[in-house]
């Protein structure tokens, strides 16, 4: 049916001059409404999958009308697609969607993050390389207004447009490397914080804005590129910095902080080309991932400043600092996979916590099995979600649901937080920060204020976890040395399998 | 070992310390159990059943109390049976050490390890062990149901034919588990239902049971040590008996819960207060036992002063046997569950186990009571040590950080002053072709900001793919810049097409891939 639509579309251009093309204004129309509709539809499961396919029709109509109707036959100038680009255009497709969708096939859902970030970052190349190469090569620019001054003002606002397009791109492309490399482990996930990194940041924005001014000003065509060249690198050095300064938990702040980002350097790509499905989108996209990003600081209690600025979050390095230091070795108790399948029996009401640690050990699967079987047994099993549970906003979600775990079992932060009290047994699955009860309870805490899952009024909390080791944030979990907490101690998985192994026994 | 559960000795006491259920339970700890012909009877339990279970049964007092190495009883042995116990035997039952001072050392010098039901710590692991809960639970009930059936008049509101009948007003003072109890039966009754405590972290509890919370207006706080209540100022004790007294002329039904441990209870319903009720009202006075809540109350007994009926029982749980001793010998059999790891019918008592050390007063010809003094598990919120406290809800942390003015609106007016500057340039210097795509840019922003708050946030993950893939659009740019002709720039758009069109064809392959995992339960 599209491709009809799209035949249509084409041959009725043939009519229309290039300086007319409402048709192709009309498919961007469209495209921006089913993109609209496509984010829209994810608001509920229900609508989810639709939502996506609205997305798909919009960007094969968007791409469609460029090409059919963008062409403009036997025209090798002025501002519209060339014939003679065509088949380089079609080459470039048909390599890029081939990676995409074997790389999307092949995929683990626990590389879900990686994946988003790398994505990511391809999208902030390619705002750079369209900036770079619409310097080179001006296209698409409209008839200049009879008006000098107006014409002169014009020029620059596209030489801003440009050179900001570039420097976000620049920036998402090597800070989502980055996060791509924290994601997956290639690079440490403790902070980098080299002294004076606030004033490096802020030395490298200055310069680009000098580099900036010095693009303006310049009408030599060599000038300009250099200008231009310079501040994508900085900006390269700015974004990779940013990241590396960030620690690896406050992960989903920055993945989605990229995701805006990268709606951004759309957005300012649009307004170079002045094409407005460009500016829709990207704006779009950048306030869709503004939204996460506040979302996630929020359920962290901090700043969106403050993330950014990094530091935060380091792996061990003031680990177990305040059991250590208050003098007194505080007792736990531990139970063994037996003894808490037992209590799972027992139970009637039981919540799971999962955790990053979840993800990591591949432990969503037996922990479905889990469910299930309590299940049989009667049992009410629910799933617990906080916020920033794991790397990536929604990310447990996704683990739980390749899991076969139903989604209306999985529930929020605040849709469970009051049912605790009348919770039997709370499992706890790699998870640690989340259910600290001193973030409520200790102003002197660095996690005081955030808001958590109060596992602790729970009759009983089982913690799987590898070790008495903190969390990434280095903060003692008072709920371990609860009267009613036990630790189940060894690696998420198989610890998870022997409780699952003693329930069905 | 051999578990016993002896009939017990007064009449009086309808309880039993294990129901053919609990035996069975102690049967599968690996103990045997002999019970004493009609033990289980006046709570409604038959022989039949108990031997249903795998009990042995044996009519000989005698033989029960000196075959068993652990003894259940509900009430305090009496000297007769404490003779015929075996040295070396456990007895569990409600001892109340304090009182029983000659009892302590009876079991002393016969070298019976005791444990007593009521002195089980007040910890969130003993729960499930503590009677005294269970019994006060249970007292709650029964003193509502003594105040309806000394009440002459419904509990519960009604429109008939022959007229109105108004609900009947129930004053609870105290709202510990026997108050709590007592407000639910009320409430349950249809009687409109008002409750006071001096701890005002129960206010909660006892809205959540459907009952108004009287409050003071003064500023003291009644916690005291392990969630108990404590002694109150005079001047607080004043106020608070000018509620009652105020109370005391509306309601129809008081029934009073007060106790503090080891004093006795404080008298809250003074005579006066008893005159200036309604002809026919009822108190129950559950305190009875401690000195009474009410003047007026005499233990034991039911009396009619100024017209007011009060009850003074003391035996709420024996008179709603069959109950109460189901969930007593729930309590003993957590016990023993948690005494027997092994499950192989041996007791063993552990003294660092901080709930027997706590309900263990003899051991080893030593009396063990009182207990070495242990921290009560904290209460859910922290709680403010000091008597005087303010009456004002409990802050929730993080809420209310004081925040210096600039901080808290200087924000908000750089931003405001901000965007009026950067409308005041567009209007002022911005070319006419600018205007349109500022005006698509911002009203794209709102339209995302409207709808991205709606997603849910279990659906996070996909919207940020599904983003990522939409935001490939930036395709058309790359396209937009491919010229025929092999340069630098077309080189940079070439790639730029390759690199965004992965993105949209993986965003939107592996969205797809995730939503289709998404399942509703079956």
């Amino acid at each position: 049916m599209f491709q009809e639509y799209c035949l249509v579309l084409a041959t009725e251009s043939a009519n229309y001059s290039p300086a007319d093309p409402n048709y192709l204004v009309i498919a961007y129309l469209v495209a921006a409404i089913l993109f609209i509709l496509s984010l829209g539809g994810l608001s509920r499961h229900e609508s989810a999958r639709k939502g996506n396919l609205c997305g798909v029709l919009g960007i094969l109509i968007a791409i469609g009308a460029t090409l059919f109707v963008g062409v403009v036959p036997g025209s090798e100038a002025g501002d519209w697609i060339k014939p003679s680009a065509l088949p380089a255009i079609w080459v470039a497709i048909v390599i890029g969607a081939g990676i995409g969708i074997f790389v999307a096939h092949r995929v683990q859902m626990t590389s879900m993050p990686q994946l988003v970030a790398i994505l990511h970052s391809f999208v902030g190349l390619a705002a750079v390389l369209v900036g770079l190469s619409n310097e080179l090569d001006p296209t698409n620019i409209s008839v200049p207004p009879v008006d000098l001054k107006e014409a002169k003002l014009e020029a620059w606002i596209h030489k801003i447009e440009i050179f900001l397009g570039v420097f976000i791109g620049g920036i998402t492309f090597t800070g989502s490397i980055v996060a791509f490399g924290k994601l997956d482990g290639r690079v440490s996930s403790k902070p980098l914080t080299i002294p004076g990194r606030h004033l490096f940041n802020l030395v490298m924005v200055l310069v680009c804005v000098g580099l900036g001014y010095w693009f303006l000003q310049t009408e030599n065509q060599a000038e300009n590129m250099w200008a231009l060249y310079l501040m994508t690198a900085i900006s390269f050095v700015v974004g990779a910095h940013l990241v590396l300064a960030i620690g690896g938990a406050d992960m989903p702040v920055v993945v989605s902080m990229l995701n805006s980002y990268s709606g951004w350097a759309a957005a300012a790509t649009g307004f170079m080309l002045k094409n407005d499905l460009l500016i829709i989108t990207g704006a779009l996209v950048g306030s869709s991932g503004a939204i996460l990003s506040y979302i996630m600081c929020a359920a962290m209690n901090r700043s969106f400043i403050s993330v950014i600025l990094g530091g935060f979050g380091s792996d061990g390095g003031a680990a177990a600092a305040p059991a250590a230091s208050s003098g007194e070795k505080l007792s736990y108790n531990e139970m063994q996979a037996d003894e808490v399948a037992e209590s799972l029996r027992d139970a009637k009401n039981v919540v799971i916590v999962p955790g990053y640690g979840m993800a990591v050990a591949q432990a969503q699967h037996p922990i479905r099995e889990i469910t299930e079987a309590l299940k049989k047994n009667g049992t009410t099993t629910r799933f617990a979600i906080h916020p920033v549970a794991g790397r990536l906003p929604g990310h447990m979600n996704v683990l739980l649901a390749e899991a076969r775990v139903p989604y209306d079992v999985v529930l929020e932060m605040d849709e469970i937080n009051d049912d605790f009290p009348e919770t039997d047994v709370v499992l706890v699955v790699g998870a640690n920060d989340i259910v600290n009860p001193s973030a409520e309870t200790d102003p002197s805490s660095p996690i005081y204020g955030m808001p958590v899952l109060q596992a602790w009024k729970a009759a009983q909390v089982v913690i799987l976890k590898r070790s008495m080791g903190t969390g990434y944030s280095g903060i003692d979990n008072p709920l371990f040395y609860n009267e009613n907490s036990a630790m189940l101690f060894g690696d998420a998985k198989s610890s998870v399998d022997q409780i699952l192994q003693k329930l069905k026994s | 070992m051999l578990v016993a559960i002896p009939r017990e000795k007064n009449s009086e006491e309808c309880r039993v310390a294990a129901t053919p259920a609990s035996v069975k339970k102690i049967i599968a700890l690996g103990y045997d159990v002999l019970v004493e012909k009609g033990c289980g009877e006046r709570a409604n339990f038959l022989d039949d059943q108990y031997v249903e279970v795998g009990a042995q049964m044996q009519s000989d007092p005698q033989a029960v109390w000196g075959a068993a190495d652990v003894i259940l009883t509900v009430a305090p042995p009496s000297t007769e049976d404490l003779d015929r116990i075996k040295s070396g035997a456990v007895l569990i039952g409600f001892l109340w050490p304090a009182k029983n001072k000659a009892l302590l050392d009876a079991l002393k010098s016969r070298n019976i390890s005791a444990m007593a039901m009521d002195c089980v710590p007040r910890i969130s692991r003993a729960q499930k062990m503590d009677a005294l809960s269970s019994m006060a639970n249970i007292a709650g009930y029964r003193a509502v149901i003594e105040a309806a059936n000394h009440f002459g008049s419904f509990f519960t509101g009604q429109i008939t034919a022959a007229g109105k009948v108004p609900p009947a007003k129930v004053l609870v003072i105290g709202a510990g588990v026997a108050g709590l109890s007592a407000i639910g039966t009320a409430k349950g009754l249809g009687a409109i239902v008002r409750a006071f405590d001096t701890r005002l972290a129960v206010k909660d509890q006892v809205k959540s049971m459907g009952a108004d919370f009287l409050e003071l207006e003064f500023e003291e706080s009644g916690e005291g040590a392990g969630g108990y209540a404590k002694v109150m100022s005079d001047e607080f004790i004043r106020v608070e008996m000018e509620l009652f007294a105020q109370q005391a002329k509306e309601v129809d039904i008081i029934v009073t819960t007060a106790l503090i441990p080891n004093k006795p209870a404080p008298k809250l319903v003074t005579a006066e207060m008893v005159k200036s009720m309604k002809p026919g009202s009822v108190i129950v006075d559950l305190a009875a036992e401690n000195g009474g809540n009410c003047e007026l109350t005499q233990h034991g007994k039911v009396v009619r002063e100024h017209d007011v009926t009060i009850v003074g029982y003391s035996d709420f749980p024996s008179r709603l046997p069959t109950q109460s001793s189901a969930l007593y010998g729930n309590n003993i059999v957590n016990l023993l569950t948690d005494m027997s790891p092994e499950k192989d019918g041996q007791l063993t008592i552990n003294l660092e186990d901080q709930v027997v050390r706590g309900a263990l007063v003899t051991h080893d010809g030593e009396i063990t009571w009182p207990p070495p003094r242990i921290e009560p598990s904290p209460p859910p919120k922290p709680k403010p040590e000091v008597p005087t406290v303010s009456q004002e809800p409990v802050t929730i942390p993080g809420e209310q950080r004081p925040e210096p003015f600039m901080q808290k609106w200087g924000m908000t007016l750089f931003m405001g002053v901000a965007m009026l500057l950067m409308l005041w340039l567009l209007g002022q210097y911005a070319p006419k072709s600018f205007m349109p795509q500022i005006t698509v840019f911002v009203l794209a922003c709102f339209v995302g900001w409207q709808l991205v708050w709606n997603v849910t946030p279990a659906l996070h993950t996909p919207l940020m793919s599904v983003t990522n893939a939409i935001s490939g659009i930036i395709v058309l740019g790359a396209i937009l810049q491919m010229q025929g002709s092999f340069k630098l720039a077309t080189v940079f758009a070439f790639v730029a097409v390759l690199l965004a069109t992965i993105n949209i064809a993986g965003g939107f392959y592996v969205t797809q891939r995730m939503l289709s995992m998404f399942r509703k339960q079956d």
